[in-house]
C-alpha cells in the first residue's frame, strides 16, 4: 500500500488529511483530560480520590463535597432508561425489519430519526410542563398503587409522587436514546441474509421462531454496539434532565425520589459557583464522568471485540 | 501589486472601524438576575450616546473572576463582596438595580396575600420542623384563614443562584438554627423539599402542587399570577410585597460606602420594608479610571433616566437617597 501512496500526490495528501483528522481528536481527549485535572488539582489535593468518591456530603456552605451522590444518581437514571429503551427499541427494530408492511417502514423510520434532531433542552421543557405532570398525577400514582406493597420491589415506589424524580428523567432518557438503540438495531438486523432467513421460513418457522433464532442471533453485535452507543449518550445527557431531577445530593432509593446525576450538578451549580473549592470540586466531578465514560466504553468494547471474535471464528 | 495594494486599505479600513468601535463599547459580564434591564438600558443609553454595552450574563461567580482577571470593564456579581476581598482583588463596588424574593404558596381556598407568615414560621418550614398548614404556629398568624391539616410540599432552586442567597441570607438572619444547620449561599444543603431549576422552575411545581411554598423573584411571582404571602417585617409589621415596600427596605437599610456598600438587603429596620430584598451589585477594578469613567457615566445616566424602564422590567430602582451616597463614592474613589 505505501508504495501506491508515494505514486499518487493526491493519495498522499489524502491520507495525511485522514490521520491529522484522526490525531485531532486523541489532541483534543488529552487537552480536555489535562484541564480537567489541572482545574480539579485543588479539589483533589484537599479531599483525595477515594474521599471524595466515597463521601455522600455536598455542602457548598461548609465547603465539603463528594460525589458518591452524584454517581450513584448517574449510574441509577442510565440503568433504568436503558432498561426502559432497549425492549421498545428493539420492538421497533424487528417490527420495522421483519413485521411492518412495506409503506410503513418509511414513515416510522423518519419518525425515529426525527426523535434523535430533537435538541434536548426542548425534551427539558417538555419534560418539566408536560411529562411531570402526568407522571405525578397518572402514571406514578398508580405504580405506587400496583407495586407499592410489593416486598423488595416495593422500595422503589416509595414517598409522594411529584413527578420530579429519577422515573420521570428516565423515561425522557430513554425517549432521548431509543432513536440511537432502534436505527442501529434495524440496520443490524437488516443485514441479516435473506437466504438464511427464506430457509428457516421453508422448514417451517414462525415468524417469532425467524425473529428469536435466526435474526436476533445473527445481529447481536450490532444491536450490542447500539446500546453501547446510547448508554454514552445517557451517561452525558444534561439539559433535558436537569429540569426533571431536582438536583438533590441525597442517596435514595425510591424511583419517586429527586436525586442528582454529574451533569446535572454541573449544569445548575457551574455558574454560580462562588469559592474556589466549589468550582474545583465541580471540575472533578466532570473528571469523575470522564472516567466513568472511558471505563464503560472501555468494557463494552472488550465484549464487542470478544464477541467478534468469537463470532468470526 | 495593485491586488496587494487594495488589499492593505482593506484591512486598514476594517481595523480602524474596528478601533473606533472598540472605543465606544463596555464590556461587562455577570449576573444572570439584571441582565434584562442592564441591556434595556444600554439599547437607550446607546441611542442617545452611541456606546455599546456588551453585557454578557454568564453568572455571578464568572462576573467576579472576570474582573478579578481584568478581563472585562465591570463584572456584575447578585452577592456582594466583602471589603477584604475587594481590597485583596482592588475592586470597587456599588449596587445598581434591587429586586425582591417573594414566599409563594398553592394552598386550595387561599388567595394572593392572605397568608400571613413570620420568620420564625419561614424558617421552620424550610428545616422541616413545621410539616402541616394546620400548625399552630401559622394557624396563630392567621385566625381568619382556612387552613388545611396538610403536609407542607417545600419546594427550592435546584440550581446556583442569587435569589437562593438572598433568602439564605434572610433565613440565616432571622434563624440562629438555619444559620447553624444550612447557612446561606448560591446553593445550600436543603434540609427538607424538592428543587426546580430555575425561578420558572419553582414557579412551575409551586403552582402545579397543592400545599406548597416556594420562593421567586418578585417579577416571576407577579408574571406567573402565583400567591405571595404577607411576611412580618422586623419593625413588627405585616408588609405585602409590592415597589413601595422594597423601595422602603432600601432606604432605610444601612449601605455604607466605606464599606464598598457590602450588604444584604434583608430585614431592612424600615417600619413598610419588605423583609426579603437584595441589590445587585457592580464591580470595577480600582486601577482603570478611563474606562471606570465609561461605566460609571453609563450608570450615572440609568441612574437618571432608567427607573421607569426598570419597573416596566419589574426591577426595582434604587432610593434616591441612595443614588446620592452612590454617586459621592465614585467622587470619592476619583471617578
Amino acid at each position: 500500500m505505501p508504495r501506491t501512496a508515494k505514486k499518487n500526490p493526491v493519495d498522499n495528501i489524502f491520507s495525511l488529511v485522514t490521520a491529522a483528522a484522526s490525531f485531532s481528536v486523541i489532541i483534543l481527549i488529552i487537552g480536555i483530560l489535562y484541564v480537567l485535572v489541572s482545574e480539579s488539582s485543588l479539589a483533589i489535593g484537599r479531599f483525595g480520590i477515594w474521599k471524595f468518591l466515597s463521601s455522600t456530603d455536598w455542602d457548598p456552605v461548609k465547603e465539603s463535597f463528594g460525589a458518591l451522590t452524584n454517581v450513584y444518581g448517574t449510574a441509577f437514571t442510565t440503568l433504568l432508561s436503558l432498561v426502559i429503551a432497549i425492549p421498545v427499541a428493539i420492538g421497533i427494530a424487528i417490527f420495522v425489519t421483519e413485521i411492518s408492511p412495506n409503506f410503513l417502514k418509511g414513515p416510522i423510520g423518519a419518525a425515529i430519526e426525527l426523535l434523535a434532531a430533537i435538541p434536548s433542552i426542548i425534551y427539558g421543557m417538555w419534560g418539566l410542563f408536560t411529562l411531570s405532570p402526568i407522571m405525578s398525577n397518572h402514571i406514578e400514582p398508580f405504580l405506587k398503587k400496583i407495586f407499592g406493597s410489593v416486598p423488595l420491589v416495593g422500595i422503589l415506589f416509595q414517598g409522594t409522587p411529584m413527578g420530579i424524580d429519577i422515573l420521570t428523567a428516565s423515561v425522557i432518557l430513554s425517549i432521548m436514546i431509543i432513536p440511537f438503540t432502534a436505527s442501529i438495531s434495524r440496520d443490524s438486523f437488516n443485514l441479516t441474509p435473506s437466504v438464511v432467513k427464506e430457509s428457516a421460513y421453508a422448514i417451517g418457522a414462525t415468524k417469532w421462531e425467524v425473529v428469536k433464532n435466526v435474526v436476533i442471533p445473527y445481529s447481536k453485535l450490532g444491536v450490542f454496539g447500539g446500546i453501547v452507543l446510547s448508554l454514552g449518550r445517557a451517561l452525558g445527557e444534561t439539559m433535558a434532565v436537569a429540569f426533571v431531577l431536582g438536583n438533590n445530593h441525597r442517596i435514595t432509593t425510591s424511583l419517586f425520589d429527586a436525586a442528582a446525576t454529574i451533569t446535572v450538578t454541573l449544569a445548575n451549580e457551574f455558574a454560580e459557583a462562588d469559592t474556589d473549592i466549589y468550582l474545583s470540586s465541580l471540575f472533578y466531578l466532570a473528571l469523575v464522568l470522564f472516567v466513568m465514560s472511558f471505563i464503560t466504553l472501555a468494557i463494552a468494547k472488550f465484549f464487542l471485540l470478544r464477541a467478534e471474535k468469537k463470532y468470526s471464528r | 501589486m495593485k491586488m496587494f495594494l487594495k488589499l492593505a486599505m482593506a484591512l486598514a479600513l476594517v481595523f480602524s472601524f474596528a478601533h473606533a468601535e472598540a472605543a465606544e463599547l463596555l464590556n461587562g459580564a455577570g449576573a444572570t438576575f439584571p441582565y434584562p434591564v442592564y441591556s434595556a438600558w444600554a439599547f437607550d443609553y446607546n441611542k442617545v450616546t452611541g456606546t455599546r454595552l456588551n453585557y454578557q450574563s454568564i453568572g455571578s461567580g464568572g462576573g467576579i473572576r472576570q474582573i478579578t482577571e481584568r478581563t472585562v470593564d465591570f463584572g456584575a456579581s447578585d452577592a456582594p463582596l466583602t471589603p477584604e476581598q475587594l481590597g485583596k482583588d482592588r475592586l470597587l463596588q456599588f449596587p445598581a438595580v434591587m429586586g425582591g424574593v417573594v414566599p409563594v404558596v398553592t394552598i386550595p381556598g387561599v388567595k394572593a396575600g392572605e397568608l400571613k407568615l413570620d420568620s420564625n414560621a419561614v424558617c421552620n418550614i424550610y428545616l422541616g420542623e413545621l410539616k402541616y398548614w394546620d400548625d399552630n404556629r401559622i394557624k396563630s398568624l392567621n385566625p381568619k384563614v382556612n387552613l388545611p391539616h396538610s403536609g407542607i410540599n417545600v419546594v427550592h432552586r435546584s440550581d446556583g443562584s442569587g435569589t437562593t442567597a438572598i433568602f439564605t441570607n434572610y433565613l440565616s438572619g432571622v434563624c440562629p438554627a438555619w444559620k447553624n444547620k444550612v447557612g446561606a449561599g448560591t446553593s445550600v444543603k436543603w434540609p427538607v423539599g424538592i428543587g426546580g431549576k430555575g425561578n420558572e422552575g419553582v414557579a412551575n411545581y409551586t403552582k402545579r402542587t397543592p400545599n406548597s411554598i416556594g420562593y421567586v423573584e418578585f417579577a416571576y411571582a407577579e408574571q406567573n399570577k402565583l400567591s405571595y404571602t404577607l411576611l412580618k417585617n422586623p419593625a413588627g409589621n405585616f408588609v405585602e410585597p409590592n415597589f413601595k415596600t422594597f423601595e422602603d427596605a432600601a432606604a432605610t437599610a444601612n449601605f455604607d460606602p466605606k464599606k464598598h456598600f457590602d450588604l444584604w438587603l434583608v430585614n431592612a429596620p424600615g417600619k413598610h420594608a419588605w423583609p426579603i430584598a437584595g441589590a445587585t451589585f457592580i464591580l470595577l477594578a480600582k486601577e482603570k479610571t478611563d474606562s471606570n469613567k465609561k461605566v460609571v457615566k453609563f450608570f450615572d445616566w440609568a441612574f437618571s433616566n432608567g427607573d421607569k424602564k426598570a419597573k416596566e422590567l419589574v426591577y426595582v430602582p434604587l432610593p434616591k437617597s441612595l443614588k446620592d451616597k452612590i454617586r459621592a463614592y465614585w467622587k470619592a474613589n476619583g471617578i
